[in-house]
């Protein structure tokens, strides 16, 4: 298992978030979830736009396992969305924390002790492996 | 923990994630699905289909007791080794399950049955069986493995024993032959050339360790759905069950109508709906739009009625996703699938969607 960048946040349904100097948040899914996937062959991206719940339904991957919805780990409004993810859903297999990111969003700010350190979810990781 | 095959301990070994299946413990892939089906599409890939049920028959009255218990029927096997694919009815005309007989002599018959449905398909042959005095033998000592793609037969050669090598490689398509304490068949549920080969446990290891050695592929799980499905090969449990028939399944091509007077199980019931106009289409689908078509989505055909898909997925060569499905009685050639709250457009494609790597359908 490969080292889990330290400027992300992470949560427990294997999401990971990382603030951008702008104030605006980025958002993919973990090394742990796409794995977990298997090979992506879709992924449904929301609007740009659209505001989103915290844990409301942002996206969906499709592997060629299963279908999984991505949560929004806080709430906000659709800023960007990854459109290259429509040709290349793989992307988040090979990149997951780098160019397989999903969807950026604008935030009014949130708390960020409801979300967990690299430290906290590498320890959820290996408590998943026992 | 899951009942595990001779094969076990080298699927670990290739990095094998590694799942339940009808209580054994398989490989879903040994890290990328995709390439392991593309792999068995454009080289040669081995499965380990070793949870197989192999059952051997034996009896004077084999051949009578498989015309009674099988929709298909085995007096068309007039050549040693050949094979025939068929289902076993209930009499309400639902499949107990599929499978595959190999015809080695009037007396004697191999078949080899799915791995989830072991126990109903033994009691239930035994319990036909008693009439006939035929011995129902599972040879649950066996290995299997299928070795499938256009350069499968080439690259697994060497493995087989010199003094029947040449005879392997003569087999033709849905033939198998005895090679000393193996059985080499020259069948499979990809779609592309290749051998099922049944092998005492003990040789399983140094089997698998050769074909990979020869640049054969460990395929898993996940790799022989999505190559069955482009095949539009029937999965039990999937495509049909116990309460649909050969006829609701794609699967009347399968069903020896004639002689008319050979009284199998379930044909009384197959013939009633036979005759009836209403009865279910069974068909592949294309998905036009952009989504992935999965197993129980409904199918919404405008001003006739609702079907549901049986079996969906992505399909690799393709790079589309695809499904088979049930669906109402009628002259239609599209439809919409219900994803998520979204109606999606599908058309109605003749199967195979893909055969020895060539895509058959317009896309």
């Amino acid at each position: 298992m490969s080292e889990l960048p330290g400027d992300l946040l992470f949560t427990k349904d294997h999401e990971w978030l990382r603030r951008e100097g702008d104030g605006s948040v980025t958002i993919g899914i973990t090394d742990h979830a796409a794995t977990a996937l298997g090979d992506l062959v879709y992924v449904e991206l929301p609007e740009v736009g659209q505001d989103v719940d915290e844990g409301g339904d942002m996206a969906v991957v499709e592997s060629v396992k299963a279908a999984s919805d991505v949560y929004a780990p806080v709430a906000g409004s659709i800023a960007a969305v990854n459109d290259e993810l429509a040709d290349d859903p793989e992307k988040i297999n090979a990149d997951p924390f780098g160019d397989g990111w999903i969807v950026r969003m604008t935030v009014d700010g949130f708390d960020e002790s409801a979300l967990m350190t690299p430290d906290a979810y590498q320890q959820l990781l290996d408590e998943l492996d026992d | 923990m899951g009942s595990k095959t001779p094969h076990y301990d080298k699927h670990v070994d290739a990095g094998a994630r590694i799942v339940d299946f009808g209580g054994w413990d398989m490989p879903l892939h040994y890290g990328s699905q995709k390439e392991e089906h593309h792999a068995v599409r454009q080289n040669a890939g081995v499965f380990d289909v070793s949870h197989m049920t192999i059952v051997d028959l034996k009896g004077d009255r084999a051949r009578e007791f498989l015309q009674y218990l099988v929709a298909n029927d085995v007096a068309r096997l007039k050549d040693y080794g050949k094979a025939l694919y068929t289902c076993m009815l209930n009499p309400d005309g639902g499949v107990i399950d599929d499978l595959i007989i190999y015809y080695i002599s009037d007396t004697d018959y191999r078949m080899v049955v799915n791995a989830s449905t072991r126990e109903k398909d033994l009691a239930w042959m035994r319990e036909q069986a008693g009439a006939f005095e035929i011995d129902v033998v599972e040879r649950s000592e066996l290995a299997m493995i299928a070795v499938q793609g256009p350069n499968a037969r080439e690259l697994a050669a060497p493995c087989i024993d010199a003094e029947y090598r040449d005879a392997a490689l003569a087999l033709k398509p849905f033939f198998g032959l005895e090679a000393g304490n193996w059985f080499v068949a020259r069948t499979g549920y990809t779609g592309e050339d290749g051998w099922e080969i049944v092998m005492p446990a003990a040789d399983a290891h140094s089997v698998w360790d050769r074909l990979l050695a020869a640049g054969v592929e460990p395929c898993g799980l996940g790799a022989r759905d999505t190559l069955r499905l482009e095949a539009a090969m029937n999965l039990y449990g999937s495509d049909m069950d116990e309460t649909i028939s050969p006829l609701e399944a794609g699967l009347e091509w399968t069903v020896a109508w004639e002689p008319a007077d050979r009284d199998f199980i379930g044909r009384a019931a197959i013939e009633a709906q036979r005759e009836n106009t209403d009865r279910r289409r069974f068909v592949g689908l294309l998905l036009e739009d952009k989504g992935v078509l999965r197993n129980h989505q409904k199918i919404v055909v405008d001003g006739v009625g609702e079907g549901e898909i049986t079996s969906g997925g992505f399909s690799p060569t393709i790079g589309r996703s695809i499904a088979l499905a049930r669906l109402p009685a009628g002259d239609y050639d599209r439809a919409q699938v219900e994803v998520r709250g979204k109606l999606l457009n599908v058309r109605i494609v003749k199967t195979p969607f893909v055969r020895n790597g060539q895509i058959r359908i317009d896309v």
